[in-house]
This record gives structure tokens, sequence and C-alpha cells, in this order.
């Protein structure tokens, strides 16, 4: 049996009269890169701010590392990073005064937990003196995850951290998790973009309070329930609009300069729905059948309930 | 799609400096009527730069440039009056309501009363707003901000709407019905100059540039690119030009 790093149990939160979650629950194994996909008011934030500590769930139970989050908050609060999704350091302070500002508060020093930050935390190094106020988007991004780790955490948040960030930044940010991981730290990530999935050991995709799924990406994909075709032609608008008409379509999405389609049919006719296109005035019309993407599982999904 | 005629903004060896840091180097392009023109590049690239000149916010330190068949010397004015812009960042005002944003916005866009009660009709109705008419912007869901931010950024019939990041954390549903109402921009004849960090949404654009260190690097529609790089996406495409830069100034530094 697996351990547990962290166990989510019926917990639900009501701001008002919105619910941000809504009887969530779940567990993260430990070791675990486990990701939170979802769009924005999902209620990612919500369950990371209390999995910190930060607020009380109206109901359920949670913990992390066996520690209870409402009983054992002080304990929770010395074991884990946690990045927020809003940049919180002080950006009046340098580089180097935020990173130390964190070890002291933790009560470690740097130079103790230099290991575990240093591939990170050497590639902004040679902006110690700047102002993190200062530092370009990926370099705030190399900080805050730095102050996060320094006093090594045994659980580590990480709160939509590739949220505006450029791809080649998301793409070192995600290489340095996995090699995080592989130092046996259990990385919870929450994102709002389908594509970084694949990159987790699991995800949850996480709507509206409710939890769509959770499982191995591999596994997503492969519970998809219909053939799915890829297809285009010289006019994306009107394919986008006349598609949906052809017999049979249960969803039809936009993907750039092609569209998704899926049939009720096992067997789909390609003929068929390239004459279709055709006397709709289509040219160019090109037929793939596709494995489905997360993005494409998401909105099957959402489309379900 | 691609028998677009005029051009509606044409960049002729458009250089930025600051000081000694030259932003925008040489930058030579031009984008067609009614065409989704995606304008891409890593945090820093200049294209920030780039946009604030061509919105007539910022003068080149040299280069031709005209937009809407206006000059960005003499005729900043009209540029403006002819442009329309939206970001996530900042677009609605949170402690107005639905129709008070409306009527701002085509307020400052110079619409007569009559015009602002006429378009706002048809766009709340569109949206399917019209029984949130009187509700804060801040009671609506993303999706639904990011939908009427648009519009609002179109209420004039500008020549060209600029969109700078405009697709935050929508679900992926609202994100298609965003971009549905782009390409519905775009058929009439609206340019749509866009810039993204997420490089499926680029697949959307007719052409994109690829900006690195204040130079265009690549410049073509996305499937010519992809299979120019060999790569089966933009976003392959995108770390193949952008990243090597990158890594270069790594090694620099270490």
């Amino acid at each position: 049996m697996r351990d547990i790093s962290i166990n989510v149990d019926n917990i639900s939160k009501h701001y008002g009269t919105v619910t941000a979650l809504d009887s969530i629950s779940l567990s993260v194994n430990k070791g675990e890169l486990f990701g939170f996909i979802g769009p924005d008011g999902a209620g990612k934030t919500t369950l990371f701010r209390i999995l910190t500590t930060l607020i009380l769930p109206d109901s359920g139970k949670a913990s992390v590392e066996d520690l209870d989050v409402v009983k054992n908050y002080k304990e929770i609060r010395r074991s884990v990073g946690y990045m927020p999704g809003k940049f919180s350091l002080y950006m009046d302070l340098s580089v180097e005064e935020n990173l130390k500002f964190y070890a002291t508060i933790f009560g470690t020093t740097v130079e103790e937990n230099y290991d575990l930050i240093k591939d990170i935390y050497s590639q902004i190094e040679p902006f110690r003196n700047r102002k993190a106020g200062k530092l370009s988007g990926g370099m705030k991004q190399k900080l805050a995850l730095s102050c996060a780790l320094i006093h090594k955490p045994s659980v580590l948040f990480l709160d939509e951290p590739t949220t505006g960030v450029d791809a080649v930044s998301r793409r070192e940010f995600w290489e340095m998790l996995k090699r995080l991981k592989e130092g046996g730290i259990t990385i919870l990530v929450s994102t709002p973009y389908m594509d970084e999935a694949s990159l987790c050991d699991r995800v949850t995709l996480i709507q509206n309070g409710k939890i769509l799924k959770i499982s191995t990406p591999g596994q997503i994909i492969s519970e998809y329930p219909r053939p799915l075709l890829n297809i285009s032609s010289d006019d994306i608008y009107r394919l986008i609009q006349d598609m949906p008409e052809y017999q049979g379509v249960i969803s039809s999405h936009a993907f750039g300069h092609s569209i998704h389609v899926s049939l009720e049919k096992d067997i789909p006719d390609f003929k068929e729905i390239e004459t279709f296109l055709n006397q709709k005035g289509h040219s160019s019309v090109e037929i793939n059948r596709i494995t489905a993407s997360v993005e494409d599982c998401f909105m099957e999904l959402m489309e379900k309930k | 799609m691609n028998n677009f005629r005029e051009n509606i903004i044409v960049v002729k060896d458009l250089v930025k400096k600051f000081g000694s840091f030259v932003a925008n180097d040489h930058l030579t392009f031009e984008v067609k009527k009614g065409e989704i023109f995606g304008f891409l590049g890593a945090n820093g690239a200049g294209k920030t730069t780039a946009i604030r000149i061509l919105c007539g916010l910022s003068y080149p330190t040299s280069g031709e440039v005209m937009v809407g068949g206006y000059n960005i010397y003499t005729q900043r004015e009209k540029i403006k009056r002819n442009i329309g812009y939206m970001s996530q960042k900042f677009s609605l005002y949170d402690d107005l309501t639905v129709f008070e944003n409306i009527r701002f916005y085509a307020g400052i866009y110079g619409l007569s009363k009559k015009e602002i009660l006429e378009r706002s009709t048809i766009l709340l109705e569109k949206l399917d707003l019209t029984d949130s008419r009187n509700k804060f912007i801040r009671d609506l869901p993303q999706g639904w901000k990011q939908k009427l931010a648009f519009s609002v950024a179109i209420i004039h019939n500008p020549a060209i709407v600029f969109l700078d990041e405009p697709t935050g954390g929508v679900d992926p549903i609202t994100r298609r019905q965003f971009w549905n109402q782009i390409y519905e921009a775009a058929r009439l004849g609206i340019t749509v100059f866009v810039t993204t960090h997420y490089m499926d949404e680029a697949e959307y654009c007719d052409r994109v540039t690829i900006m690195v260190d204040g130079k265009i690097v690549a410049l073509d529609t996305p499937p010519a690119l992809k299979e120019k790089y060999g790569c089966t996406n933009m976003n392959e495409v995108f770390l193949k030009l952008a990243r090597s830069k990158t890594e270069t100034v790594n090694n620099n530094l270490s």
C-alpha cells in the first residue's frame, strides 16, 4: 500500500451564496506530482488555502502528512511550502534578502538547505542584489519557488505557478518540478492549462467546486468514450458553424485551424462527412482520426454534467 | 481565407531604443485588413514596446509605421480613434455595472447618446446579458467578463483591435466562444492583433510572428511554420525558436 501524504474527506466551502468547494474528496500519495486542472473559479485556490491552513473549511476533514488542517495547523505550517498564485515576495527587498528572510522565519539558513534550491536559485543568483520587483516573470517565479523550498518542506503547494509566464519559462518550470519530485517531495500544482496535465503523475479535473475526474493523464485520455475526428477545410469559421448540423454529431470544438468532432457512430463515414461539407461549400476537406487530448476530455466531462 | 487585400498596418525598419537597450530591432511586417495576426514572443522580447508604438502611445526611435492608413508620427489622435484595445489585466471596471461600463467606453470612443443606447441594446441581447444589465462586473463569471470586454473594445467599429493577452484561465468551452467572437469580428473586417503566451491560441491566428530579443525570427501561417520547423504544434515551434536564445543567455551568465 502506498503512503498517503494528503487526505481530503468531504470538504465544502462557501463564500456567501457561492459554493467554492462542494464535498470534495481525494488523496495524494507521498512523492506524487499531483495536478489540479480547472478554470478560474473552479475552487483550486480555496482548496490550497484550506490545506495550507490559511482558511477553514465549512465542513469535512483534511490532513497533510497525517496532521489535521484545523487542529494541527501550526505543525502543518512548518512542514509545507506554499507558492501563492499572486507573486507575494517583498518587491523592495533584493533577491538574496527575500530568500534569507524566508529561511529565517522558518528557523533555518540558506546554507543549510542550499542543496535543495541550488538548481533553481543558481539561475537567478547573478541577480542576487536586484530588487524582487525588478525581476522578469520567469525570474520572479524561480525566486518564489526557492523561497517556498528553503525550509525543506515535505509537501509543496504551487498555485498556478505558470499563469502569465511564457512558454519557454513554463517548460523550464516543469522540468524543475520533475527534478524536485525525484528528491521525494510531494508536489501539488494547480493550472488552468490543460496541456500541463500530461506532465503530472495524476490529475484531478475540477470545475465549479466539483471534481469531474481523478486519474492518470493516460487513463483519462483512454477513457474518452467515442471516436474523435480532426477535420479541417478552407474556411474554419464556417466549418465551426456547419459541422454541428451533420447528423449524429455529439460535440464539435475548434482547435486552431481544425475542429475536433465526436460522433454517435462507432465507425464514422469519412466519405459521407466530406460530401456533406462539400455540399456546404467547403473545399480542401481533410479528416483524420485522432486520440483525444486532456482538453477534449475536460469538455466532454463538462458537457456530460 | 488567404485572399486579404489591403494592408492595414505597415511597419518598416521600426527601431525603438531605451538608452543603449534595443527593444525593437528593425521590425518589418504588414498586417492585412480582416486578418487575425498573432504577435508572439517570450517575456521581455519587445512585444509590449511594439504594441505601444502601434497604438500611438510611444514614438519609435526610427522607422516608418502606418496604422489604419495614418502616420504614427503625425496622426496619433486619428489612430487612437480607429483602434480598440483589450487586455486581461485591465479591461472592465469591477465596481461599475455592465451598462455603465458599456456607456463609459462608448463615451470615451466618442459615440453619441443615441448610438450608445442603440449599440448597447444590441450588444446586451447578443451576449445574453440583457437581464444582467444592472449587475456589477465583479459579480459576473470570468468568461462573461471576457466576452463583454471584447465587445466593448470594438463597440466603435474600429479598424483594428489589439488584444494583449486576452484570455486568462477560463474554461475550454468559454475560451472557444471567445475565439468565435474574434472570428466573427474579423469576418466583419476588423483586424485582430493579438498577443498570447498560450501557443494553442496561436493556432487560431491567420498568421503569427515570433519575436526573440527585439527581432522578428519567424512570420508565417501556423501550418507553414509547423511544416518549416518540423513540429506538430505551435508550442514546439515556439520552444525551438525562442529557447535556443534563452539557453545562450543562461550559459553566458554561468
